[in-house]
């Protein structure tokens, strides 16, 4: 067998795995498998900021389901990390991230650029591994693809000391994995099966409620059958935007704080719930004592911690969605459940989802309803977090599952134009757009450097309302309008008090991110009114490089419907002021 | 309620720590813990006793089981099983109270490991209950330092934890 240094083996590895993409950033603990890449085939993407690579990660593999891969050096460089990892770990997306680590003899001595990170990333990885002996590595780079890809997806760690990077052994690739420890279920009991579609089968009134374990598990055209066959509203989580088709009359759209009524109404009266890859997040559930009290509940997950976690499980199955909805479809009996969809389809008659399309003023989800049209939602749409997210989530209509890209569990700004990046990078010939606000993409929008010196296209359309537009909403609605520290125009000059904004006589808004596009080489396009939005997003779509789409719409714009947090599913708020 | 809990895990330095930080981050407060080899070195057992409803048990054994590291875990309350706990307690010695001490190691049937001018150290071995009845019984002659494992336990008879091959 040949000999081979731990940083040619980590290389190796990664090809091995046919790892398209990696991202990262060098560092002085990182150095061996630096010059190990150097010669390599693969493929590696300078960040400019070590989160960044981890949500670019993250990205390429929320919309190509596989897993994403970073490379960071030790320190600093692995603490940037923690935020990607942690986005990661809370949405089940599937990462191999490696750092560097001090030498082992110094391990513990506060070595320059030295942090416990797996001690760090503990609780916000699925796994993680300090590799301490060269031998090791092979057999733990494969282990943590195996871990990262396999039952409820999860990032993995896995930090390597610099003398073992350094240090070398044979090498051959292992083919096989096998943790003692680790099996996840795919198959779901028979008995649980039965027992569901029995249950499904008396409901009057059952609402399939799926989430991201669905997209996971490629499951959309069963959900899709079952759905069909026994004549079942579905309503999708954010995460799972995409997965089930809106344009059929069963589609609910989405649930939750700001999801539609009628998707949060059928809940609260459903008298089964069929929970499929959701893990009843309290953005969904409202207040938990005054959830669906009158459902059933099924819950299929492959993770057991995820069931009755929450939310009660009348019937617990646990096992992959795909897999445990086949079997269950046989057991299902057609059914046309015509009552129950009259009063869905009367709900969404009386309440649609609603903003002022008749004024002239540029209201967000005017810009997103235009996006969606001119892509005919086949684009990636990918958000950063706030306002323009839910606008995002709310107007545009994926066609398909992995089209629209968001963090929901952490919820974490900054997270969408690397993601986006990312996104582009495994699907270079779809169309990109992240959808920001201005808050969020301020907080790493120097990756456009990433994107223009990598001739990767990708569109932000920035919804500017000069706030922090989400946190400015709650402190209108629940704080008296005492907006602290929401604004992002206010200068030195300006009131200590000031909830009265105005473009024309606010200070000047920092960046110009017109100027700011132009200096990286990209494009920026402004728009203030409504009649110019379609042409500048033609333009925009027109374009082959990056562009920034800069949109000033209505600043205190506040997305509905809302229920409150806290609150019951039954108090949610339509409109402003009654 | 209380919960006795067996859990084997992989030998490998930082499981403990997995486990620890598992139960600070769900908020899961742990009564005791012991840790130890098992028969088979690749292999510790950790015995872990936590307070909470039939919720609380689930939720702490299904996410003690999500861990990669950890084998199999069980509750011995479904069993019969018998479990122990260990506590050293020095206590001060005087002529009047001398007599006194020896007898109340009798009626406990612990054992006097030390004994000095002032003090005797005094090994109780028992239930964590049988533990706590001794120590409340010296208190009042003062107890100067004293020590305390957590809890080991076994099932009785057949009822083995063990890893399948």
């Amino acid at each position: 067998m040949v000999k081979r240094t731990g940083a040619q083996i980590l290389v190796e590895s990664l090809l091995k795995e046919n790892v398209e993409v990696v991202f990262g950033l060098p560092g002085g603990q990182v150095l061996p498998v630096f010059d190990a890449i150097y010669e390599s085939e693969l493929n590696f993407i300078l960040v400019r900021h070590e989160q960044a690579a981890s949500h670019m990660a993250d990205g390429y593999a929320r919309s190509t389901g596989r897993p994403g891969v970073f490379i960071v050096t030790s320190g600093p460089g692995a603490t940037n990390i923690v935020t990607g990892l942690c986005n990661a770990y809370m949405d089940s997306v599937p990462l191999v991230g490696i750092s560097g680590q001090v030498a082992t003899s110094v391990i513990g001595q506060d070595a320059f650029q030295e942090a416990d990170i797996t001690g760090i990333t503990r609780p916000v990885t699925k796994h993680n591994f300090l590799v301490k002996n060269v031998s090791d590595l092979a057999k733990t780079l494969k282990e943590a693809f195996y871990i990262a890809t396999t039952g409820r997806p999860g990032p993995v760690l896995v930090d390597i000391p610099i003398d073992v990077q350094r240090a070398s052994c044979e090498f051959a690739y292992p083919n096989k994995v096998d943790i003692r420890s680790y099996k996840p279920n795919y198959n779901g009991h028979p008995v649980q099966i039965k027992k569901a579609a029995e249950a499904i089968n008396k409901s009057e009134r059952p609402v399939l409620y799926i989430g991201a374990g669905t997209i996971v598990s490629n499951a959309e055209n069963e959900i899709f059958e079952i759905s069909k066959k026994a004549s079942i509203p579905v309503t999708n989580t954010l995460l799972a935007i995409g997965a089930y088709p809106l344009d059929t009359s069963l589609s609910l759209g989405m649930l939750g704080m700001h999801g539609t009524f009628y998707a949060n109404k059928a809940m609260q009266v459903a008298d089964v719930i069929i929970a499929v890859g959701a893990r009843f997040d309290d953005r969904c559930t409202g207040k938990v004592c005054e959830f669906a009290k009158k459902a059933k509940k099924i819950h299929i997950d492959i993770d057991p911690t995820a069931i009755s976690k929450i939310v009660d499980a009348d019937i617990p199955v646990v096992g992959d969605a795909k897999t445990v909805l086949k079997e269950m479809i046989a057991f299902i009996d057609s059914k046309d459940r015509k009552d129950w969809l009259n009063i869905i389809d009367a709900w969404k008659t009386e309440h649609p989802l609603w903003y002022n399309r008749n004024d002239d003023k540029l209201h967000p989800q005017y810009v997103v309803e235009k996006i969606s049209e001119l892509t005919k939602g086949e684009a990636i749409v990918v958000t950063e977090v706030g306002q323009h997210q839910m606008w995002a989530a709310q107007y545009y209509r994926a066609k398909n599952s992995r089209l629209f890209l968001s963090s929901g569990g952490l919820g974490t700004m900054g997270f969408g134009y690397p993601a986006g990046i990312g996104a582009k990078f495994g699907n270079p010939d779809k169309e990109v757009i992240v959808v920001a606000g201005d808050g969020s993409f301020q907080m790493n929008m120097q990756e456009m450097a990433v994107a223009v010196l990598n001739d990767i296209n990708v569109k932000v359309v920035i919804l500017n309302n000069q706030y922090l537009g989400n946190v400015r909403q709650w402190q209108e609605m629940f704080y008296s309008k005492r907006y602290s520290h929401t604004c992002l125009a206010k200068r030195k000059r300006c009131q200590k008090w000031c909830n009265s904004p105005k473009r024309d006589t606010c200070p000047v808004y920092v960046p110009d991110f017109l100027k700011w596009a132009q200096s990286y080489g990209a494009s920026g396009i402004r728009v203030t009114e409504k009649k110019d939005v379609e042409s500048a997003l033609k333009e925009m779509l027109k374009t082959k490089n990056s562009v920034v789409l800069d949109v000033w719409i209505e600043m205190e714009e506040n997305v509905l419907p809302m229920i409150p947090a806290g609150a019951s599913l039954d108090s949610i708020i339509m409109r402003m002021n009654g | 309620m209380r919960h006795t809990i067996s859990v084997l895990v992989e030998n490998k330095f930082g499981v403990l720590a997995r486990i620890s930080t598992l139960f600070a981050a769900r908020g899961f407060n742990i009564d005791s813990l012991a840790v130890g080899e098992t028969e088979d070195p690749a292999i510790s057992r950790m015995t872990i006793v936590v307070k909470g409803d039939d919720c609380i048990l689930e939720q702490v054994t299904k996410q003690l089981n999500k861990l990669v590291d950890v084998i199999k875990v069980n509750e011995f309350n479904d069993i019969e099983y018998v479990e122990r706990g260990n506590c050293l307690v020095k206590v001060s010695l005087s002529r009047s109270n001398r007599n006194e001490i020896m007898h109340m190691v009798e009626i406990f049937r612990s054992k006097i490991i030390d004994i000095s001018q002032n003090f005797v150290i005094v090994e109780v071995t028992g239930s964590e209950d049988k533990i706590s009845a001794f120590i409340r019984k010296v208190m009042p002659y003062g107890i100067k330092e004293m020590c305390r494992t957590g809890v080991i336990a076994l099932g009785r008879g057949h009822n083995i934890i063990k890893v399948s091959k």
